[in-house]
């Protein structure tokens, strides 16, 4: 039953929960600009500008109205889908966001996909045979996966498998809508390197949740009963995880979006993540703002779908 | 020796990383003195030299000295770390610790807001607060410190919440102790343990964002030496030089393992209650 009372009740209360989430979260996204220090204007201006070009783009910013008013037109414009235009190009930034946002989200999907199939495997393997050499060969390794900078990984896999054995493209991306195929193949190497940390993140987090429940009272209790360990482990213990690996996944939705913006950058990939480190560079603060905008809607966003999936995966969690 | 590996809970690797740390921050102070040549003295003659009794580990596109850059990113990296750490404690733990005692509305705003930060995605929050301050190792840092706050903040607020309840801070409040005497002398010394274990685990993030921002331009500026900038420009010679990118790679990777592996130790080392996972 999905539409019970109490459900509901939870899912319009985490709605309501949000609303102030994400006026706060818009509020720091603004404040980024009260960080530029000096004069905003001048900034803008550029080194060698007149005092009447700094009043000019002072005026036509609205950079003289009080801060709380800069950012109530800001936050009225991005409700109305208006993330203003790029300094740089004169676009409209949402347009900039939406074109470039399927190459991220593929890399972002595809890194998750990988973290989960090999991580989910390693994690149970070392959970049911725990202290054990394989245990302690996959603890390591997700140590490893924990250290490892993720654009270097990603450097030694374009090394190997695209410059000396041609197997993958080393750098570049396809659109997913103009080639399925072509996008899967060119995300391929960027979401193994992005998935590094995300396979160490799943196999630890699964591991120590998976040893505590099939050490817990009623597995115990079940193998009194006679039942065979692989019947616990997938009838009881995994349907036990399920609310540790969702957590997992909110986790990640995260922590890969922020890694994309780095792996991009080594394939040379037309993503968020290479729009928004050229933007910091050259101070095209629209474009900051909005795909730090965009960024923290879409965790908000995955975190309540999460959030309300914890209802279903774990009937306990709605009546609290 | 033994005392030291006793001290970390019988962990061997944790003695191990310990050394290497150590031995690391003294050729990072001592960089000058132990690095064979200036890190930013080109020889344009001798440019991406294979490793030779000169030049132990190569030169790079510009014919600078491979192991003396690496020498001197030690500091650099190092600095970045604990910088960013330094402003993530000082920010962090203060701020926990009052929202945590206080409770009521305090601890409910200040859970809010914690919440919302902990929704950015850390590195693309630091790239925005880089950009906005101007690029730059410290204002790197110093955005990885501010976006590392709030996860020690709601550590440090459960942990209060925890030792608040202890008979001993009823008992210096009905002595009449003052607040800040409370929080000082009862409840941080007692609630801190934990934020010591993810400071060290946080040296090793901090030093992956390092590397990161700085790869991607936004830290380190050339032509200091930093790892994650070495790792840019061996990135450009790829075909060319593949082996440019090892050194640097290595060096990221065992700091952050040593710092996570001391992490860890100290993890099981201050909770003997924690069975070993």
């Amino acid at each position: 039953m999905l539409a019970n009372a109490p459900r509901l009740m939870l899912v319009g209360r985490r709605l309501v929960q949000f609303v102030p989430v994400i006026v706060l979260a818009t509020f720091v996204v603004f404040g980024l600009l009260k960080l530029v220090p000096g004069d905003l204007a001048a900034t803008l201006a550029g080194e060698y500008a007149t005092e009447e070009r700094i009043a000019q783009i002072r005026e036509s910013y609205g950079l003289n109205d009080p801060f709380l008013v800069q950012y109530g037109r800001w936050l009225w414009n991005a409700m109305q889908l208006d993330l203003s235009r790029s300094f740089q190009s004169n676009e409209p930034v949402l347009e900039q966001i939406m074109h470039r946002f399927p190459t991220t989200m593929l890399l972002v999907v595809g890194a998750l996909l990988v973290s989960l199939v090999v991580g989910v495997p390693l994690g149970i393997l070392a959970a049911t045979n725990a202290g054990s050499r394989l245990d302690v060969a996959v603890t390591s390794l997700s140590s490893f996966g924990v250290a490892l900078p993720n654009f270097w990984l990603a450097m030694i896999l374009v090394a190997t498998f695209s410059l000396s054995w041609g197997w993958f493209p080393a750098t570049g991306a396809v659109r997913f809508g103009a080639d399925p195929a072509g996008a899967i193949w060119h995300a391929v190497l960027p979401s193994i390197a992005l998935a590094a940390g995300g396979i160490a993140e799943v196999v630890r987090q699964l591991r120590s949740a998976l040893i505590e429940i099939l050490s817990s009272q009623y597995v115990r209790t079940l193998y009194a009963k006679g039942l065979s360990p692989s019947a616990i482990l997938w009838k009881h213990g995994l349907k036990n995880v399920a609310v540790t690996l969702l957590t997992v996944i909110g986790l990640l939705a995260s922590r890969l979006l922020g890694g994309a913006v780095v792996i991009e950058a080594v394939f040379a990939i037309p993503g968020m993540g290479s729009m928004v480190v050229r933007a910091a560079i050259v101070k095209d603060f629209p474009v900051v703002q909005g795909v730090v905008f965009t960024m923290v809607i879409l965790v908000i966003a995955i975190n309540l779908v999460i959030d309300l999936l914890y209802t279903i995966v774990d009937p306990r969690v709605a009546l609290k | 020796m033994r005392a030291l590996r006793a001290w970390l809970g019988g962990n061997s690797a944790a003695v191990l990383a310990l050394f290497f740390l150590v031995a690391l921050f003294t050729l990072a102070l001592m960089a000058p003195l132990i690095a064979p040549y200036v890190p930013t003295a080109q020889n344009l003659g001798n440019t991406l030299a294979e490793p030779s009794w000169q030049h132990w580990m190569g030169t790079d596109d510009l014919g600078r000295d491979v192991l003396s850059r690496l020498i001197h990113g030690a500091p650099a990296s190092l600095f970045a770390s604990l910088l960013a750490v330094g402003v993530a404690t000082a920010i962090g733990v203060p701020v926990g610790l009052l929202a945590g005692f206080l409770g009521g509305w305090v601890d409910d705003a200040i859970s809010r807001v914690i919440d919302t930060l902990l929704s950015f995605p850390g590195i693309v929050l630091a790239i925005g607060v880089t950009g906005a301050l101007g690029i730059g190792l410290t204002n790197a840092m110093l955005a990885v410190g501010i976006v590392f706050a709030p996860g020690l903040a709601r550590l440090m607020r459960a942990q209060t919440l925890v030792v608040k309840q202890e008979l001993y801070v009823d008992a210096s409040r009905c002595f009449g102790a003052s607040l800040s005497r409370i929080l000082l002398k009862h409840v941080m010394p007692n609630a801190v343990q934990p934020v010591i274990v993810q400071v060290t685990l946080l040296l090793a993030v901090a030093l992956l964002a390092e590397a990161s921002l700085s790869f991607l331009g936004l830290g380190v500026q050339p032509p200091q030496p930093s790892w994650g900038g070495m790792l840019a420009r061996a990135y450009n010679y790829m075909e060319l030089a593949p082996e440019q990118m090892y050194a640097p790679g290595i060096a990221i990777l065992l700091t952050a393992l040593a710092f996570n592996t001391l992490g860890e130790a100290l993890r099981q080392a201050l909770d003997p209650t924690r069975r070993r996972r």
